[in-house]
């Protein structure tokens, strides 16, 4: 359990080099660093909570509007033609 | 082995890759505007996914003795995508640092306009300076680490550590011991302070004192400069030679005496700084031809004759060629039968730079015409550097007879320049000799042999360890592709930590997305010292996660 913990904690601090390295930010001093990193999560944190709060009443709408569209249009238009 | 699109052989159909993201004309200005209806290029291997891949015709074959394979692998499109945003992530900040410095929230330690200079034309605002004040400085350690010992295979560098981020610098007083010199140019391992070279020198030394303090043409010329003038043309089997104490002055005073207005002259787009200085110096009308691409030089040659000067159509009254036999960024070798081919046929001059070539390549280290197994006598201006293979200092021009004649009335560099240290001249006739065998020892030879072992085993490690390694198999220059920003600083930082020195190299030198580390392979490497750096290039590799290439190699078994 120990050597578990100790693995995924190496293993955190690699994936944040590489986050580093790949931002570039490696190179930065350790302020610059902390306000990259506070934007980027922050912005990261306002898109997962806006996406949690408001996607789902979305996706309803959408539904709602769709099967308007394709479930009862076919036969008023038949009907129509009729 | 796998037959892969970025590994040509040369026997049979050639191809080349033209390097993505150079643009022509880097360096010097073209000056008359032709468009140039490029040919479509044919591609090998058409199943390939590599798109620049053009062959050079079939006029290559049997040019060849050696299969001259050459690899520019293609930059992993998801690579280049992160390096640019990491370039765009680092500009941004640099902005915000420029910001706070204009407003005095943070004190500028870099040069700068003073107060009263503030309505005249800015002078620290190009992107140059941007990039040395805002992405340069941050990584700046990695660069110019001074040393405290004899720059052999091994090292000794003085330790130092920076309070503010690389603004300034601060010595310890410790000394890292013992670290593995992989970013000298000591191809043949001369630099030394023991052994019969340094003993030669010190012997002279005391003779003759370190200098004199005159030209060559006046009070200044002394019998060894003589001796090592007709040395050289040996070495080199041309008629003639001249020496001159600087290497980037004996390219940047020599063309301008070479060629003058109403010449052309073409040049590689990857020549070192020296020729491109020496060629705008020259007043002639530059053209650049892409890097090592004999299809693109052949149209220029042909162009040229056919259109003659521009606006007057008055044939040129001298086309020169100029090329570098190693190049030493990309560790390509020139394709040079096929320029002595085209040469000869649109009767040209042929310029060639030896700079890293001489005392690196060939079979008894006469540089890349040795290799070739050509003619010296086919190369016009034959120059060359002491600087690196010798371990000495200076540079040299062989050829005929009379262009060194006129060559030694008319170069500025030879009227002007002081005559060289006698010290350095004895260091030139003994490595020099060794290397030719006149001392009676096969040391000479045992070294060129030994660099070419290593170069095979060093880049061939390291192409099977999957990093991306630009340029010929034979070159003892190799460059391995690290890209993004970050990664320059991290490698040469890393690396050290683990006591091998490396040469990063970044944007002024490359194009801005290729960035590389740089490593030289030098005779005075041994077996465990290459191992020892393979082992640690690949665990930093990994750390780094450079290991970009994308071909599959069958690992060979030794």
């Amino acid at each position: 359990m120990r050597m578990d913990f100790k693995y995924l904690k190496e293993y955190l601090g690699w994936l944040y080099y590489q986050y580093l390295l790949i931002t570039g930010i490696y190179v930065l001093e350790p302020w610059e660093k902390s306000i990259f990193n506070s934007v980027l999560f922050s912005s990261m944190a306002m898109v997962i909570y806006a996406s949690y709060a408001f996607v789902p009443v979305h996706v309803r709408l959408a539904l709602k509007f769709f099967s308007g569209i394709c479930g009862e249009q076919p036969e008023r238009t038949m009907a129509l033609i009729n | 082995m796998t037959e892969s699109s970025a590994n040509k052989p040369a026997n049979g159909q050639v191809c080349h890759r033209v390097k993505n993201g150079v643009k022509p004309g880097r360096n010097g200005f073209i000056k008359n505007h032709h468009h140039y209806h490029h040919q479509q290029p044919m591609y090998c291997y058409p199943e390939d996914k590599v798109q620049h891949t053009a062959c050079n015709g079939s006029s290559s074959l049997g040019l060849y003795s050696r299969p001259f394979i050459e690899s520019f692998e293609e930059t992993p499109m998801l690579v280049a995508v992160l390096t640019y945003m990491g370039y765009g992530i680092l500009t941004i900040f640099g902005y915000l640092r420029d910001f706070l410095r204009d407003w005095k929230i943070e004190r500028c330690h870099i040069a700068r306009e003073r107060e009263e200079q503030r309505d005249f034309v800015p002078l620290y605002q190009d992107f140059e300076n941007f990039y040395t004040r805002n992405l340069y400085m941050r990584i700046r350690d990695s660069w110019n680490r001074p040393i405290c010992s004899v720059p052999g295979a091994k090292v000794d560098l003085v330790e130092r550590v920076s309070p503010d981020y690389n603004w300034t610098f601060d010595y310890t007083g410790k000394v890292v011991e013992g670290v593995i010199n992989m970013g000298s140019y000591n191809y043949l391992g001369f630099a030394e302070n023991t052994g019969y070279c340094a003993d030669a020198s010190a012997e002279v030394t005391m003779k003759y004192g370190v200098g004199v303090a005159s030209t060559r043409q006046e009070m200044g010329n002394l019998d060894r400069h003589e001796e090592m003038e007709e040395l050289v043309a040996k070495f080199l089997g041309v008629e003639s030679a001249m020496a001159f104490g600087m290497g980037f002055a004996t390219n940047s005073m020599n063309i301008p005496a070479l060629t003058g207005k109403g010449c052309l002259i073409l040049s590689d787009e990857l020549n070192h700084a020296s020729l491109v200085l020496g060629a705008r110096l020259s007043g002639s009308t530059i053209r650049v031809f892409k890097h090592n691409n004999m299809q693109s030089l052949e149209k220029m040659l042909r162009d040229a004759i056919v259109h003659g000067q521009p606006r007057t159509h008055r044939p040129w009254k001298k086309i020169l060629i100029l090329v570098e036999g190693i190049y030493s960024m990309e560790g390509s070798i020139v394709r040079l039968p096929e320029v002595i081919a085209l040469k000869k046929r649109y009767r040209a001059y042929l310029y060639l730079d030896e700079a890293h070539s001489i005392g690196a390549l060939g079979p008894g280290g006469r540089g890349v015409v040795d290799y070739f197994g050509l003619d010296p006598r086919d190369v016009d201006v034959m120059m060359g550097t002491f600087t690196k293979s010798f371990g000495a200092a200076g540079g040299y021009i062989g050829g005929r007879k009379e262009l060194m004649e006129y060559l030694r009335s008319h170069s500025h560099s030879a009227v002007y320049a002081a005559s060289m240290s006698p010290p350095v001249v004895e260091q030139i006739i003994a490595s020099m000799k060794c290397i030719m065998g006149e001392d009676g020892t096969t040391l000479g030879r045992d070294r060129v042999q030994q660099l070419a072992e290593n170069t095979l085993y060093f880049r061939r490690r390291l192409t099977e360890m999957g990093f991306i390694i630009y340029g010929n198999n034979d070159s003892p220059v190799v460059p391995m592709m690290l890209y993004m920003p970050a990664k320059i600083g991290a490698f040469g930082r890393e690396m050290l930590k683990r006591n091998i020195g490396v040469v990063v190299v970044g944007f002024p030198a490359t194009p801005i997305i290729e960035s590389r580390a740089r490593f030289c392979i030098s005779a005075a490497h041994t077996k465990d010292m290459l191992d020892t750096a393979l082992s640690v290039i690949s665990e930093v590799g990994d750390l780094l996660q450079v290991k970009y290439s994308r071909q599959k190699r069958l690992p060979s078994l030794d």
